[in-house]
């Protein structure tokens, strides 16, 4: 078997393991990054519409055009980059490495070590089953992202006549593509009553087409033997489906886009703990996992809602890692919460005097709202914020006060979901 | 050409009796109406080897499941399909409950079995940790275990064809005829198959064709069945299949350990009408959850990754119709094999065979029978040493396609090189698919491989024959209107 | 007049209020946090554009297409027949982004440019 050495191993070689991978590669760290598709770049590779990179590039992109740069930095940078190859396994050493199994095009099964590692495994969809829409099970349901691949990566059109169910970002810019491919997009259905995407996506993916969005509603029945015939949609009362408003809509395409949920399988053979409000891995304001050296950054940590957050946070986590790789961990017992209004925050755990970016979801819509952050009980910093919705996510900068033991967030103003 | 014997129907019970027929110096020909075998009944059920103490000794239908248990173990080795002698634990929750489990202790008894044990509330708890605290007692079946149903049916049919059977899919009887001595069997594109023999054993359409060819008129009702998958890493997954105790009609809602590592929950029971009504709703995965929950630990929603239902082809009487028709000569009807079907089929398709020549079918044994399948490597449960060695003749060894359920694309191209050319044939042969991203990331991969080495284009692609199909054109083939 | 717009700018997604008489092209802009809210603004109420994306086949079968854009927003009418017109197109590789595929697209004097490098 063949064996392979180095300082850092990235796995994932999506925006955040790439952008890890050359800050990394550029402090002489021995980096390798390993991903089981033959080119690097990640989902980017399918998101061909625009809307990528102003904050970080300065500059409107596409997806591969931002896979194409963030690639060409980790390569200049001199990481090495162990494409077409799938880690199934990993294992922490007697020393403190971590070993990981790979399955690989080039070198069949190998082994890689490393003093420490990055997870950047990015996220999945939920599915159909997850949220266990009854019904027949005919061909013709993708989940949203399933189908981008079929169309920008293989070139094969999903059906004639579509709805989305769900209306996170990937759904909204997915009806807009069918569209654009000649595929008419008859409605989309979101459970909540506000939309789970960004609200410029409404504007260009649904308002530009006329293509109507039930909020409140949920696809109650799916229709047809061999291929989707068509739906019925409900509108929600209090919670549950109102069976009195229930309607139908002939279709042969039905495209689930109702969540992310970030990876995190690999990590917890590391013994990794998973944060259930996140679905990622518990990490310290180092993006230092439960499990010593083990590092997480990325859509693999919590879904953002924008890729150029995903770089800056995941150079921020490989600035750490290079710190620890030369240092002991230090002491961390500044606990971090959120009240009701919002879903999680980034990190959980820190330390006085560090300044810290801190992550949160808004459980809230709100046209203005105010970000509190308590310390001890006591009023530490406040900041107002426009235009609070759950499609997008809020930043925090804060430096942490001496002998602060507990750091509580919360949005105050608007309504609570 | 005339076959000596039609066996109309390619489930669990049509694949066991090819799988006999195939060791035979006559010529057999298996005819199912869907795009590949295992895709009616048998692809959608609970998978269970069951332990034969659930019905009565008297009746044909305990005799085979007894018979057909007993036969697994040596079928597995020379077959290979993916099967686990896990056991099975009843758990009774009430001292009522437990009066029942004393009664199917003693049947299982009666129908001979060994190893059962009657066990209290400490002996049920050290045997499955899983199960919930406030078990009163049950008993445990040793013999019982977890099977994967559609590859079991693709390995029988693998073993029948090597044997030299044929496999006509997509092809549906419409009627028969038994004219000179021989039956002819129109189907629905206008062929006629011609054979000495005819074995109904066409599922939920049994009855259909009994009538269609003159026979005995009986009626298939479906009973439906609705069965949730939770991931692989569920906590709710015990080592032993768990029963609750059985109602008069149904062995009830069980929580079964798959033999790829998922668990399943289910099934239901629902008498309905439409015979390819295998639709889920919402309220039974309710009801699914509540009870299972009340058995074992860990069951939670947020673990399901996929729902379906499978249809049980009950028919009046509690027993299994096996017998030659009393109407028509030759013909052998195989209906109303529902539970416990298949841990019987083995048993099923000696029974058949064993008809079939009381009719005067001349059955003499081939000198050169194909015991065992080819292997199917599945690098997933291979050391790494036996994955270098097949990597290094060929690569596509160490190329995962299914990362949920590590499945290589030397696989993938196995099931195709099978016969196995839809979507759901491949993921039935590979679990490619089966995992918790349902084939989010690796289903247009899995497309193009099956087009590439089955030389189908991709339009043409099914997700299980028919009218399935996944793509509906090339990029451009529609005019873009805005 | 007044017409309310989301930018589409940037993901901020700016609400605007737009006030005009009959010319829009001098329309007052507020509610933006940047300037780009006001162009879009105008430019939207006047002459709407949108940046396209697509594919073209490249005939490839390892990379079977290749993502494609305009290098500028483009006239919302044409996007249509703009379409229809890529999707007709065949490449060949190599490609570096920005190379021009279709100079000067249905007379707009934009182009359609790749969006990837591909050996």
């Amino acid at each position: 078997m063949k064996e392979f050495f180095c300082d850092a191993v990235v796995i994932g070689a999506g925006a955040a393991g790439l952008c890890a991978a050359s800050v990394l590669a550029k402090n002489n760290c021995k980096t390798i990054v390993i991903d089981r598709e033959d080119q690097p770049g990640g989902i980017l590779k399918q998101c061909i519409h625009n809307g990528f990179g102003l904050r970080y590039f300065k500059e409107e992109l596409t997806g591969p055009e931002y896979a194409c740069r963030v690639a060409a930095m980790a390569i200049q940078s001199g990481a090495e980059l162990m494409l077409g190859t799938t880690a199934v396994e990993a294992k922490r050493n007697s020393d403190g490495s971590c070993s990981f199994k790979v399955f690989s095009r080039d070198n069949g099964v190998a082994r890689v070590t490393a003093k420490a590692v990055m997870f950047t495994t990015g996220c999945r969809e939920r599915t159909r089953g997850n949220i266990i829409t009854p019904g027949t099970r005919p061909a013709g349901v993708f989940t949203a992202g399933a189908a981008q691949k079929l169309l920008n990566v293989a070139g094969y059109l999903p059906g004639k006549r579509a709805v989305i169910v769900g209306s996170g970002d990937i759904g909204l810019i997915m009806a807009r593509r069918l569209k654009w491919c000649g595929i008419d997009v008859a409605a989309v259905v979101e459970i909540m009553n506000h939309p789970s995407g960004l609200t410029r996506n409404i504007v260009q993916c649904l308002d530009d087409f006329g293509i109507p969005l039930y909020l409140g509603h949920s696809v109650t029945n799916i229709y047809g033997k061999d291929r989707v015939e068509g739906v019925d949609v409900t509108k929600l009362v209090d919670g549950k489906p109102d069976a009195s408003t229930t309607f139908h809509i002939d279709c042969d395409t039905l495209l689930f886009s109702v969540g992310l949920v970030p990876e995190v399988e690999l990590a917890k053979q590391l013994g990794v703990k998973v944060n259930p409000a996140t679905g990622g891995a518990f990490v310290d304001d180092d993006y230092e996992t439960t499990s010593p050296m083990v590092f997480a950054a990325g859509n693999g940590l919590h879904v953002h809602d924008l890729v150029d957050f995903v770089s800056e946070e995941s150079e921020r986590a490989a600035a750490c890692l290079l710190a620890r790789l030369n240092s002991a961990k230090e002491e961390k017992t500044t606990e971090v919460s959120v009240d009701k209004t919002l879903k999680y925050v980034v990190p959980t755990l820190t330390r006085p005097g560090k300044k810290v970016n801190f992550f949160f979801r808004p459980l809230i819509v709100a046209n203005k709202a105010v970000l509190e952050c308590h310390a001890d009980g006591v009023l530490l910093k406040k900041r107002m914020i426009p235009f609070v919705r759950p499609a997008e996510m809020l930043e925090f900068e804060l430096d942490v006060p001496e002998n602060c033991s507990n750091l509580n967030f919360a949005l105050t103003g608007g309504e609570l979901l | 050409m005339i076959y000596d014997t039609a066996v109309i129907g390619a489930g669990v019970t049509g694949a066991a009796v090819a799988w006999q027929l195939g060791r035979y110096d006559i010529s057999t020909i298996v005819i199912d109406k869907a795009a590949d075998c295992g895709f009616g009944v048998s692809k959608a059920n609970s998978g269970i080897i069951h332990g034969g103490f659930h019905h009565s000794t008297t009746s044909l239908k305990a005799k085979l499941e007894v018979e057909g248990n007993l036969m697994i173990d040596a079928m597995q080795h020379a077959l290979g399909f993916p099967y686990v002698r896990t056991g099975i634990l009843v758990a009774a929750f009430s001292e009522e409950e437990m009066q029942t489990v004393e009664k199917l202790y003693k049947r299982g008894l009666g129908n001979g079995l060994k190893g059962l044990e009657l066990c209290s509330r400490e002996r049920m708890l050290e045997l499955e940790p899983k199960l919930q605290d406030n078990v009163v007692g049950g008993f445990y079946a040793p013999n019982g275990g977890t099977i994967e149903p559609y590859r079991y049916v693709f390995a029988l049919m693998e073993n029948a064809m090597l044997n030299g059977v044929e496999f006509r899919a997509n092809t549906k009887i419409v009627s028969g005829v038994f004219k000179d001595g021989i039956w002819q069997l129109s189907c629905e594109d206008g062929s006629v198959i011609e054979a000495k023999y005819v074995v109904n054993a066409a599922g939920l359409f049994a009855d259909e064709v009994s009538k269609a060819c003159g026979a005995e008129e009986f009626t298939i009702r479906p009973r439906k069945g609705e069965e949730y998958l939770l991931d692989r890493s569920s906590d709710a997954r015990p080592d032993k299949v768990i029963f609750p105790v059985p109602s008069k009609n149904s062995k009830g809602v069980l929580v079964i350990p798959t033999p790829g590592g998922t668990t399943m929950i289910g099934p239901t029971a629902d008498m309905i009408d439409d015979k390819e009504d295998v639709s889920t709703t919402g309220e039974h995965f309710d009801k699914i959850l509540a009870m299972t929950r009340n058995m074992v630990k860990g069951v939670e929603r947020r673990d399901v990754i996929n729902a379906f239902s499978g249809l049980r082809p009950a028919i009046e009487g509690d027993d299994f119709y096996i017998a030659p028709s009393e109407k028509v000569p030759n013909f052998i009807q195989a209906a109303g094999i529902q539970s416990p079907g298949l841990t019987a089929s083995p048993a099923v398709g000696v029974y058949i065979k064993d008809l079939l020549k009381k009719c005067g079918l001349i059955l003499t044994e081939k000198s050169d029978i194909i015991y065992e399948n080819p292997p199917h490597p599945e690098v997933r449960s291979l050391s790494d040493d036996e994955i270098s060695e097949l990597a290094k003749k060929d690569p596509a060894y160490t190329r995962i396609i299914c990362r949920c359920e590590q499945i290589t694309e030397a696989e993938i191209i196995d099931a195709v090189k099978c016969g196995h050319t839809t979507v759901d044939g491949v993921k039935f042969h590979t679990r490619a698919g089966m995992g918790r991203c349902q084939g989010g990331f690796c289903s247009a991969k899995i497309l193009e491989i099956i087009s590439r080495e089955s030389g189908i284009p991709m339009q043409e692609l099914t997700k299980r024959g028919a009218n399935s199909r996944i793509i509906s054109g090339q990029l451009g083939s529609i005019e873009v209107k805005l | 007049m007044i017409k309310e717009l989301v930018c589409i700018s940037c993901p901020q997604g700016c609400r605007l209020t737009v006030e005009y008489t009959d010319d829009a092209s001098n329309a007052s802009v507020s509610g933006n946090r940047c300037p780009r809210g006001k162009s879009y603004a105008i430019s939207e109420l006047t002459d709407p554009r949108r940046i396209v994306t697509a594919v073209i086949p490249t005939g490839d079968p390892a990379r079977p297409v290749l993502p494609v854009r305009t290098d500028k927003p483009f006239p919302k009418a044409k996007i249509a027949e703009l379409l229809n017109t890529i999707y007709k197109m065949r490449v060949e590789p190599p490609f570096s982004c920005g190379d021009i595929l279709l100079e000067n697209a249905l007379g707009t004097g934009i182009n359609i440019i790749s969006a990837e490098n591909r050996n």
